[in-house]
């Protein structure tokens, strides 16, 4: 199915009503309607599903699209000679300019396929930060991030002897500009912030934080994980050193990601693991390795993941980003207001702009128990540290009860949600 | 959809919410700590050993209703049981949370005591929860094997 075909299939949809206002927002989509286009849903019909975060569910395109590219045109890409390795090689190569295209980077090469975010980030912290941080260099990272964004450079912190450092939110959930800037030095080298915290939802003001970091040097990796499928987001716009994501958060088939990185950038890294695919020529004593993305792609890698990822951006492409984040954040908003009246529910802050995740505790109910008690009434949430113990740690908590949305989710799961929130309450009121 | 109550039973959600023997026992010869890396609850598991005989169990730490209630279950008890005691109700309560065969039978007083942590078996239905009820037993056994200090993850 082409993207032309997709547009046709969802056409803008009846206007999605602002719980705020009561008034329509936007142009919106049928969150109904599409969820047709999602089989987990027929095969599950009574699930609401508010994990997305953790992972999005798949439509049929994308795994149709795997099943086609298996069964049609698969075999060993950059190697074979003979054309159905061809074909396979150009189906991978089409991907890549389509991940490309919807992060409006500036070249082809610049985008390596990878297993996923964390992989990305393990790669640019193993290659890029080996080969230019010295003693004494600074990390720069916020208290939002995700595991995956913090250990990579703990880890390369203490076998350098670098030093992280940790920008706080403020009590609103908002990450502190004044005290981030405060804590930019001379000796930042590399600022790792998330687009979107995948535990409050906020939108971090990335934009300026680029401009705070290259104004004293420093490059910037930015965590799209929570972004990607839910927000316009253009690397050259955001002048970004680095971006990453996961293909399984976007709609697409899990096992590839993607990692974006300036090609200076990259033509300058050493390869990160080595192997196949990533030579121009081997010997005993001396290898001559690929230009970019190829030197870091090494073995063979998930052809049809990226056919399949290119598949599902398109689909995200064809209902729209804006289309995406106007539904989401009104879908958000109702969400907070909904959960706010119910007594003792205690939202974690996640500042003026939340995009699509809230989280939250049921006084004196742990966690867990709230996520079996969703989960008897098919609502599917994410309970515990959310892969941040240190943002935890911070607030206080041993962990949240997290829902995320998806473009398939309306007010009618939250409504489902609420109310098996409020079981959950007269369960375990004294 | 299985009745909830079947797995919040009322004497599960009265442990949970005021669990018995929740305190450090300061002369403990024994101890260790249960860690359930999935959701980041910890529990402290304290003996006091008078030869074989436990004369004081008590736990401390964070955890859901089900490992909170478990623990405090399990403390009742263990107090004036044998470690023999201790490991066969052990392995039992394993085999009935997970739906294994049991092992060997018990004696008498033990099948009473087994009864008592019968409540907690509805966690069989939940295999997402079964390591919630096992978590203080799990660092009941480590701190028994000696292990003192260490911690025990239930995977």
């Amino acid at each position: 199915m082409t993207t032309a075909s997709l547009r046709s299939i969802y056409p803008a949809g009846p206007t999605y009503p602002s719980p705020a206002s009561g008034e329509g927002i936007g142009r919106g989509f049928d969150p109904r309607r599409l969820r047709r286009e999602f089989p987990i849903f027929a095969n599950n019909p009574d699930l609401v599903f508010l994990d997305s975060g953790a992972s999005a569910q798949k439509p049929r395109q994308v795994i149709d699209t795997l099943a086609e590219f298996y069964q049609r045109d698969y075999a060993n890409v950059h190697r074979g000679v003979y054309s159905l390795s061809q074909r396979s090689t150009d189906a991978f190569e089409e991907a890549r300019r389509i991940v490309r295209a919807f992060l409006n980077a500036a070249d082809e090469r610049e985008l390596v396929f990878v297993r996923n975010a964390t992989e990305a980030i393990n790669l640019v912290a193993q290659s890029w930060g080996a080969a230019n941080l010295k003693p004494g260099d600074e990390i720069l990272i916020s208290d939002l991030e995700h595991h995956s964004n913090i250990l990579p450079w703990q880890q390369l912190s203490d076998r350098l002897a670098l030093r992280l450092v940790v920008a706080p939110t403020d009590e609103t959930g908002e990450l502190d500009l004044a005290q981030f800037e405060a804590r930019l030095s001379p000796r930042t080298k590399l600022i790792a912030v998330t687009h979107i915290s995948n535990v409050t939802g906020v939108v971090l003001p990335v934009t300026r934080i680029v401009e705070l970091a290259h104004e004293r040097g420093a490059l910037v990796l930015i965590d799209g994980c929570q972004a990607v499928p839910r927000m316009p987001v253009d690397v050259r716009a955001l002048a970004c050193d680095f971006y990453v994501f996961s293909g399984h958060k976007a709609y697409g088939p899990s096992g590839v990601g993607v990692l974006y990185g300036r090609y200076d950038l990259l033509e300058a890294m050493p390869p990160w693991q080595t192997g196949g695919g990533t030579i121009l020529r081997v010997g005993y004593d001396h290898t001559v390795y690929q230009e970019p993305p190829h030197r870091f792609e090494a073995g063979t890698p998930d052809i049809a993941g990226a056919v399949g990822l290119a598949r599902a951006l398109d689909f995200i492409e064809a209902l729209g980003r804006e289309a995406i984040a106007e539904h989401e954040a009104a879908l958000t908003g109702y969400g907070v207001d909904c959960l706010s009246r119910i007594p003792g529910v205690e939202l974690v802050a996640g500042g003026q702009r939340r995009l699509s995740i809230v989280s939250f505790n049921l006084d004196g109910v742990h966690p867990h128990d709230v996520g079996t008690v969703l989960d008897q009434y098919g609502v599917a949430v994410r309970v515990g540290h959310h892969c941040a113990q240190p943002l935890m740690d911070k607030l206080g908590l041993a962990g949240t009860v997290r829902a995320s949305l998806g473009v398939y989710n309306d007010k009618d799961d939250i409504d489902r949600l609420a109310a098996a929130i409020e079981v959950a309450r007269e369960m375990f009121a004294r | 959809m299985m009745d909830l109550r079947e797995l919040y039973q009322d004497i599960i959600l009265d442990h949970g919410r005021h669990p018995r023997n929740f305190r450090k026992i300061e002369q403990a010869t024994h101890f260790a700590q249960g860690h359930n890396p999935l959701c980041g609850d910890r529990v402290t598991v304290y003996l006091a050993l008078d030869g074989e005989r436990i004369a004081d169990v008590s736990f401390q730490g964070r955890g859901c209703a089900i490992s909170t209630a478990a623990a405090s279950l399990m403390t009742e008890v263990l107090k004036d049981k044998t470690i023999a005691d201790a490991r066969a109700l052990f392995a039992q309560f394993h085999a009935r949370v997970t739906g294994a065969e049991a092992g060997q039978d018990l004696s008498e007083e033990l099948v009473e005591e087994m009864d008592r942590l019968e409540p907690l078996t509805g966690v069989k239905a939940y295999p997402t929860r079964v390591k919630c009820a096992t978590l203080s037993w799990h660092a009941l056994e480590a701190a028994l094997s000696g292990r003192d200090g260490s911690t025990v993850k239930t995977e």
